[in-house]
């Protein structure tokens, strides 16, 4: 399950820029990923309390956006929406297409807490993620 | 419900406003690993050593093509070899017994190598002697296709027994190969459901124009081709190197 590393890598970014904006907490991830990165979104879910637990993303919201598979057809001059063992054009079903979209693994933004703000007052069992 | 005393707001549930901020980002979420592999890379560069990530399922023939390719080119090119796998050095031991140099990267339960541990790997081989470089990633078709290593070209292998589909059910690692190999075709008489012309039609299917070779480390069959397909690798890595020392 290398979504537990990528979650790990995903939390060290994430500190990192928490740091350099002088917050104390992170309290919402935002990230966008597409099927051909390899990442399961799911699998991230899981993944993300471990690897955040003691840091200042413990108990942060995870949004994972799901990046959808598109192709690029030069010959029809066509995008279009793909599935991901068949890459094809959808129009003349040709396979020399170039992927447009859907192997994404970026983190989009993040929600930080300055180091003077009060701890929230929302039960923690309600900070899950999504 | 009204404007002036605040009770149309949705209830406070954490800290105002005025204490968040959202902070875009726009980064890929295996920045620091991709940052380390652009540096291998280079590092491979400048002591021009053409690096190969081979990856496929366990017990397809990784290590098996390994020992018929040092047999076969050892003599024209120095080669080593990263080896990746959970636990024991039996292959980087069945390696070293053909003479090649062999960094072991045991990962323990991780399933899958990444750059830093191929950094740490590869200042264990004299790396200025070597012409080519294979990292040998732990055998699985799932997670190495996520991580880049700093290699210059990816291989697959996908070994008769598997069956010719295996592109379609594992698309993400099938579509980064720039060579796939269909590898144990001796064992093609006694395994005539897998068709190769199958094979490429799933790898095409993938929007990948890769070669594919049909070879055997047993009988000999396509090693030539695939020894050839090497040898341009590593001519045209000096070329650029030496285009960027002119």
């Amino acid at each position: 399950m290398h979504e537990l590393s990528i979650c790990r890598a995903l939390i060290e970014q994430v500190r990192e820029i928490a740091r350099n904006n002088d917050a104390s907490r992170v309290t919402e991830i935002s990230l966008e990923v597409g099927p051909l990165s390899g990442v399961m979104p799911e699998l991230l879910l899981e993944a993300f309390p471990m690897a955040s637990a003691g840091s200042m993303a413990e108990g942060a919201r995870l949004i994972v956006d799901m990046e959808p598979v598109r192709v690029w057809c030069s010959r029809c001059q066509l995008e279009s929406a793909a599935t991901l063992n068949r890459l094809v054009c959808a129009q003349c079903g040709d396979w020399r297409t170039e992927l447009r979209s859907g192997d994404a693994l970026m983190l989009k933004s993040v929600v930080l807490e300055e180091a003077r703000s009060e701890p929230s007052g929302q039960p923690a069992e309600e900070q899950g993620y999504v | 419900m009204c404007d002036s005393c605040g009770c149309n707001l949705p209830a406070e549930t954490g800290a105002s406003t005025e204490n968040r901020k959202t902070i875009e980002v726009l980064g890929h979420l295996l920045e620091a690993n991709d940052h380390r592999a652009g540096h291998n890379r280079q590092w491979f560069e400048r002591h021009g050593v053409f690096v190969v990530n081979l990856m496929s399922s366990p017990g397809a023939g990784k290590t098996a093509l390994l020992e018929a390719t040092a047999e076969l080119l050892g003599e024209r090119f120095r080669i080593g070899v990263i080896e990746g796998d959970l636990e024991t050095e039996n292959d980087a031991n069945r390696l070293r017994a053909r003479g090649l140099p062999v960094a072991q990267i045991c990962t323990g339960t991780t399933c899958h190598l990444d750059a830093h541990m191929v950094y740490g790997a590869a200042h264990e081989l004299p790396l200025d002697s070597l012409d080519l470089l294979f990292i040998e990633n732990v055998g699985n078709l799932v997670c190495p296709a996520s991580f880049d290593l700093g290699q210059h070209c990816n291989v697959v292998l996908l070994s008769t027994p598997e069956g010719d589909d295996k592109p379609a059910k594992y698309p993400v690692i099938f579509r980064k190969a720039d060579l796939v190999l269909l590898t144990k075709r001796d064992l093609a008489p006694y395994m005539p459901e897998f068709d190769p012309a199958k094979a490429t039609d799933y790898v095409r299917q993938l929007g990948n124009a890769a070669p594919i070779q049909e070879v055997s480390a047993r009988s000999g069959q396509g090693l030539d081709a695939w020894a050839a397909w090497l040898t341009r690798g590593v001519a045209e890595l000096r070329k650029t190197r030496a285009l960027t020392e002119a």
